[in-house]
């Protein structure tokens, strides 16, 4: 008989290597530039300079360091705002030029997957209208949110595949006056957070090396259109997307592993809004209490608007029920923004989050109670009359 | 909306109208992307965050469809498909399918030929089809309120209470505003309004909420011609 062990490898001595040449999909760059050749679109370069990652199958992605176009997320901006209102202080601390658009919309992806009251060509023509829009001002579009990523790279590849998909996006962006362009890589801002990490760590002034993580990465970022997701071999042996756990590794969180990091946080889309006893059970039940008695984190970092909702706001109820729930769920981009001295009320806006969030600061060294002291103060500026709104100024005071 | 697979619930329903709205499904440009076969190896069900809490499958999704089950297919599409999360866990599936991906497809079916569970799945969903469609932004500050959110605790009245002045402490100037995610350019959400009108969204609403697609054309068409266009949504 031929020994079993001579025929099966075992799963340990199995390495992945990430080599393009053997990847079992297609390369998205090479179609979409034979795309602009034949003169069906435009391709909105990469700025230079760049920083250029690794993707699954070890091709490389772009990712622009500056000259970036941001396309908002709505869940982030309307109820969590501190997200990307610490992306634009980190791109401001390093003196980076950006453009805070005005014309630009949602993805509208949310509704999409909740309702289905949308179709193929107005999701594209959506999306493309936003691409256009940042094409004109010369800015490359770093997405904020992780179901617009997603959303935009399967409607990338819809445009790819139906010749018929393009005419008729083509045909709407000409009558609104708008150009026909793709960017050469839609890009996450978790991305451009990873890509600028060594950086991050350089000017790193607050230790973090006492605040254990879990990492959730979110289900639209690293399940659709897989083949284009940050892969690193030092990070996990590239066996899962190296996406925040390389950030926070490299700021000195002790980023600790659980057995359902697979899971999605249980938004659903339709689910958080009308039928949120799921999202609820979801996220404490195969989330936030898998976490806790797998790992005992200070908090769990993710990168999606839906995730941090989810995972946050779902623990007031789980709590209320007697569950080993009650860890505090921030951005990798508030995570960043931390470690490089920002203030947690003035930046990261920690009370529009739900879950107590004291306990995690407090364990950093920061004071909560004279943080919120100082964001009153800056309040009472803008009660008395002095002053509108908070200034990026004020966030440095 | 309960599944019930003892009964044929919609054994009254026409043969021919289940293989209309399963060829609709077919012959949607993404279908051949989606549904390559099935091994009934049960991984999609195995990642599902919905099969753990509802009766359902994307298994028996991706085989009812493959199998060309044309009775099972409406069954499902009635009492089983508002359940998926969208989440796309099941895209880990060995023969490259999306049942995630054909639920999207059979969602717009049910809604584009105006199915009765594609209305009350989409009960209570009108302000939110409301706020995307009609602001070019689906998350508004405003939408935060106690009894909107009970569930999230007291925290919720605290924002409410604060909003004005909470969204006037944020530093970048698109998010001082309490109606709309971020501001957004007039130029720009007319923009949108064309593009639903090119694209024919406004008759998916109008099959599932009568009342909203009015309310929506009516604020449409008024900006619509105040800008100069000619528009109508009939
Ligand atoms: S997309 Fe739907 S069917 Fe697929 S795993 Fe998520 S919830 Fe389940
Ligand atoms: S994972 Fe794919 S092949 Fe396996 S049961 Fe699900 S749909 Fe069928």
């Amino acid at each position: 008989m031929i020994p079993s062990e001579t025929l099966v490898k075992q799963a340990k001595d199995r390495q992945f290597v990430q080599d393009p040449n053997k990847a079992p999909t297609e390369d998205i760059h090479d179609i979409i530039f034979q795309l602009e050749k034949e003169g069906e679109w435009e391709v909105q370069r990469v700025p230079e300079p760049y920083m250029e990652v690794k993707t699954k199958y070890g091709r490389i992605k772009k990712i622009p360091i500056e000259k970036t176009w941001h396309h908002k997320s709505c869940g982030q901006c309307g109820h969590i705002p501190g997200y990307s209102t610490s992306i634009f202080w980190l791109n401001r601390k390093f003196g980076y030029d950006y453009i805070d658009p005005s014309d630009q919309t949602s993805c509208t992806a949310w509704n999409y997957y909740a309702s289905a009251t949308s179709n193929a060509a107005a999701q594209a023509a959506v999306a493309m209208r936003n691409f256009a829009a940042a094409a004109e001002t010369g800015y490359y579009p770093l997405i904020h949110c992780g179901t617009s990523f997603g959303h935009y790279k399967e409607t990338r590849m819809q445009l790819i595949h139906s010749a018929e998909l393009r005419r008729q996006v083509r045909d709407i962006l000409a009558r609104l006056g708008k150009k026909f362009v793709i960017p050469e890589e839609i890009v996450h801002y978790s991305e451009w957070v990873h890509a600028m990490r060594d950086k991050i760590k350089e000017n790193q002034v607050r230790d973090m090396s006492m605040i254990r993580a879990t990492v959730h990465p979110a289900c639209h970022y690293h399940k659709l259109i897989t083949e284009d997701v940050i892969y690193d071999p030092e990070i996990y042996g590239a066996q899962r997307t190296a996406i925040i756990t390389g950030t926070l590794q490299a700021i000195g969180v002790d980023v600790a592993d659980y057995s359902t990091w697979y899971d999605c946080c249980g938004f659903g889309f339709r689910h958080i809004l009308v039928s949120r006893d799921f999202s609820r059970s979801f996220a404490t039940q195969r989330k936030i209490e898998v976490m806790k008695k797998e790992a005992n984190p200070d908090v769990v970092v993710t990168h999606d608007t839906g995730c941090v909702t989810t995972l946050d706001q779902s623990q007031f109820a789980a709590k209320a029920h007697g569950h080993e729930v009650g860890v505090p769920v921030l951005s990798d981009s508030q995570m960043a923004a931390l470690a490089l001295g920002a203030h947690p009320y003035k930046v990261l806006q920690m009370h529009w989050h739900n879950t107590d969030n004291t306990g995690l600061l407090a364990k950093m060294g920061i004071d909560p109670d004279k943080a919120w002291a100082e964001f009153e103060k800056a309040l009472e500026k803008l009660k008395d009359g002095s002053q509108q709104y908070l200034t990026w100024e004020d966030t440095d005071g | 909306m309960a599944l019930d697979l003892r009964i044929n619930k919609y054994a009254d329903v026409p043969m021919e109208e289940k293989q209309r709205l399963f060829d609709e499904v077919t012959r949607d440009e993404r279908f051949e992307e989606y549904l390559y076969g099935c091994y009934e190896c049960g991984i999609c069900v195995a990642s599902c965050p919905s099969a753990r809490f509802y009766d359902f499958s994307p298994r028996r999704i991706a085989q009812a469809v493959a199998r060309e089950d044309v009775d099972l297919v409406y069954t499902l599409m009635n009492d089983s498909i508002w359940d998926c999360s969208q989440c796309f866990s099941c895209d880990r599936c060995p023969r490259k399918n999306s049942p995630g991906g054909l639920i999207t497809i059979m969602r717009e079916v049910a809604v584009n030929n105006g199915l009765s569970s594609a209305q009350e799945a989409l009960e209570g969903y009108g302000r939110i089809v409301y706020k995307i469609m009609g602001t070019g932004t689906q998350v508004s500050p405003d939408m935060l309120q106690p009894n909107a959110f009970p569930d999230w605790g007291p925290h919720v009245k605290d924002i409410s209470d604060n909003l004005d002045i909470w969204r006037r402490a944020l530093p970048p100037e698109t998010l001082h505003t309490t109606e709309t995610g971020w501001q957004v350019d007039d130029k720009t959400i007319i923009e949108l309004y064309l593009i639903w009108h090119m694209t024919g969204v406004m008759n998916m609403i109008q099959e599932v909420d009568e009342g909203l697609y009015e309310i929506l054309v009516d604020v449409m068409e008024e900006r619509l011609e105040e800008e100069g266009y000619d528009v109508t949504f009939d």
